[in-house]
């Protein structure tokens, strides 16, 4: 079985989201970088299905030259082997994106065979365009399933189950396939020692591809005004007790 | 010329005739459950056709979980850029647009380059405005010649959710914890508040992700956005993508050892101290005075 997961390296923003001076991306000068809650669980389903069926495991980002970081995060968790394409650091729209994944995959089914699922993260945690899984689903002609939180194999097929507003719509598809995941379908592992240590010496390979220009494209980013809460104090330690209750009476909720 | 909306009937949907419209008259639309039960690639293989019978200007639909599904696919099988979650559009050459990034912690300003804008309008954010209603499009010759491969995704079956209490999406009133809550145990205060007010409990994704309550607690940007009467956060240092989870929520009350959480900073109401002291005494106050 050959499975493989696509992810994204974005920042760790915190309470505060600032921007750099041309307001065209975050200031992440004093950031740390992680991949998105969602493609975490796609890792981490990835490296089950290779535990329980044997196969090989890949994991594919397209991002800066540090997004190996993130590459290195999959593989200790127990991806077998990593493909980075490489890029200037600019933005790539969801539609580049997908493109650039589909010749990286070609490229690696042609030597090592057809993957039999492909995750993707539901959506990006920065860009949110909500689209990369399923266009690459298209170029390849596969089924693609979305906003996953569980994922059984039967047999050839795979059984889906999407979170919708009262429960769970369930999916039958056949492989070769692409699902795309949220954070839930799994309690992700945490990275062991000896995992981060193999995966420092596991293998990458890096593409470089060429950017379009973007068909969306942005101009500048802004954060929202907030919105306008007061912070007003109601003491400290159990005393306050009673301005809550009080507060929770005028609220109406007591 | 006239413009093609995707629509569910919701108030989502009408937002999104809101912007729609803009984009040309009339407006007609496709229904969700035009091919039921649900099979995405089909609605995409239909709104493809209609809108290239009608030449339409654009394609609109709510940024529904739905709606980005089927425009996404849509936009992949006519090889068009899609924007989601917009929440101003303005016609062009290329179309200047507003839309959400991060959960909507984050504005971002683009230009979509494209013959055929396909734009979903992230819920809540535009005020309906009253106008012409779209003219519904007849689908049944469209689902009738329906290609095999469109109905392969389809959804065959429905699992009802579980019956876990009080849910977070409808809760008047939710007890949320963070890492400060420091345990799986430590949880019993928090659960012990919650059943006295008839309260969610909710949780940052430390909790989740160390194991002490389950996903479906979850709040924020890759958990569920709530809209309470009030939110009670109790060790939550407020991470914006917690706090792209509480846009809805009418008042934040913040219980926290640090006066400099974010949370402390962007609640209502705030009360400084241990909330394995603070949290007991709340429950004890409201014992005493019923
Ligand atoms: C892409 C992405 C998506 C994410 N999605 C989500 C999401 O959906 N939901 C979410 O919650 N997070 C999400 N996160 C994680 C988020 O960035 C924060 O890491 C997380 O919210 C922090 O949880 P916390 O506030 O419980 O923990 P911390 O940040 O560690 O804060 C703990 C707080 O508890 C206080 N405290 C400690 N002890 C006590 C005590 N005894 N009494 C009172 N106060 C005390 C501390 O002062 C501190 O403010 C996401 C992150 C990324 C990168």
């Amino acid at each position: 079985m050959r499975i493989s997961a696509c992810i994204k390296r974005v920042p760790i923003t915190g309470g505060r989201i600032l921007l750099t001076e041309d307001a065209r991306a975050i200031n992440t000068q004093h950031l740390g970088f992680t991949m998105s809650p969602h493609e975490e669980c796609g890792v981490e389903e990835a490296v089950r299905l290779i535990e329980a069926n044997k196969g090989d495991s890949v994991v594919l980002t397209l991002g800066p030259r540090e997004a190996v970081e993130q590459l290195r995060d999959a593989m200790a968790l127990g991806v077998d082997r990593g493909i980075h394409l490489q890029t200037d650091g600019r933005e790539w729209d969801g539609e580049a994106t997908a493109t650039a994944l589909v010749d990286a995959i070609r490229a690696d089914e042609a030597d090592h065979g057809r993957f039999d699922i492909i995750f993707f993260g539901n959506e990006s945690a920065d860009s949110g365009g909500f689209q990369v899984g399923i266009r690459v689903a298209y170029a390849l002609g596969r089924a693609c399933v979305t906003g996953l939180k569980k994922v059984t194999l039967q047999g050839a097929s795979v059984r889906c189950e999407q979170e919708v507003e009262a429960g769970r719509d369930v999916y039958v598809v056949p492989l070769p396939a692409v699902l795309t995941v949220k954070e839930g379908l799994n309690l992700p592992r945490y990275p062991s020692v000896p995992g981060r240590m193999r995966a420092r010496s596991k293998p990458v390979s890096v593409v470089t591809p060429i950017r379009p220009d973007p068909r969306l494209e942005l101009v500048s980013l802004a954060v929202p005004a907030g919105q306008g809460r007061r912070a007003e104090s109601l003491g400290s330690g159990a005393a306050a007790a009673p301005a809550v209750v009080e507060l929770l009476r005028k609220a109406g909720v007591l | 010329m006239s413009v093609l909306i995707l629509t569910d009937g919701s108030d989502a949907s009408r937002q999104a005739l809101t912007l729609a419209r803009r984009f040309g008259d009339p407006v007609h639309a496709v229904h969700m459950d035009a091919v039921a039960p649900f099979a995405p690639d089909s609605l995409a293989a239909i709104l493809q056709q209609v809108a290239d019978e009608l030449n339409a200007a654009a394609v609109f639909a709510a940024g529904t979980d739905r709606g980005n599904e089927v425009m996404a696919r849509l936009a992949a099988r006519a090889g068009l850029p899609l924007a989601a979650n917009c929440v101003a559009v303005t016609p062009g050459a290329p179309a200047a647009l507003t839309r959400l990034r991060w959960g909507g912690s984050l504005l971002e300003e683009a230009r979509l380059h494209s013959p055929r804008p396909l734009i979903t309008v992230a819920p809540h954010t535009v005020s309906i405005e009253e106008g012409p209603e779209p003219i519904d499009v007849d689908v049944a010759r469209f689902v009738e010649e329906l290609d095999e491969r469109d109905l392969l995704v389809r959804a065959s079956d429905h699992v009802a959710p579980q019956d876990g209490g009080v849910s977070l999406t409808t809760a008047k009133v939710i007890v949320s914890g963070g890492r400060g809550v420091g345990s799986k145990e430590g949880f019993a205060i928090i659960e012990e508040l919650a059943g006295l007010l008839g309260a969610a409990v909710g949780c940052s994704r430390a909790v989740t992700s160390a194991g002490w309550r389950p996903h479906s607690d979850q709040v924020g940007q890759t958990g569920t956005k709530v809209a309470p009467e009030v939110y009670i956060a109790c060790g939550i240092s407020g991470a914006t993508q917690h706090m792209a989870g509480l846009k809805g929520a009418k008042r934040i009350l913040a219980i926290n050892s640090d006066p400099q959480a974010p949370l402390m900073l962007n609640a209502d109401y705030t009360v400084t101290g241990d909330l394995k002291e603070v949290v007991p005494a709340i429950t004890a106050e409201i014992r005493k005075r019923t």
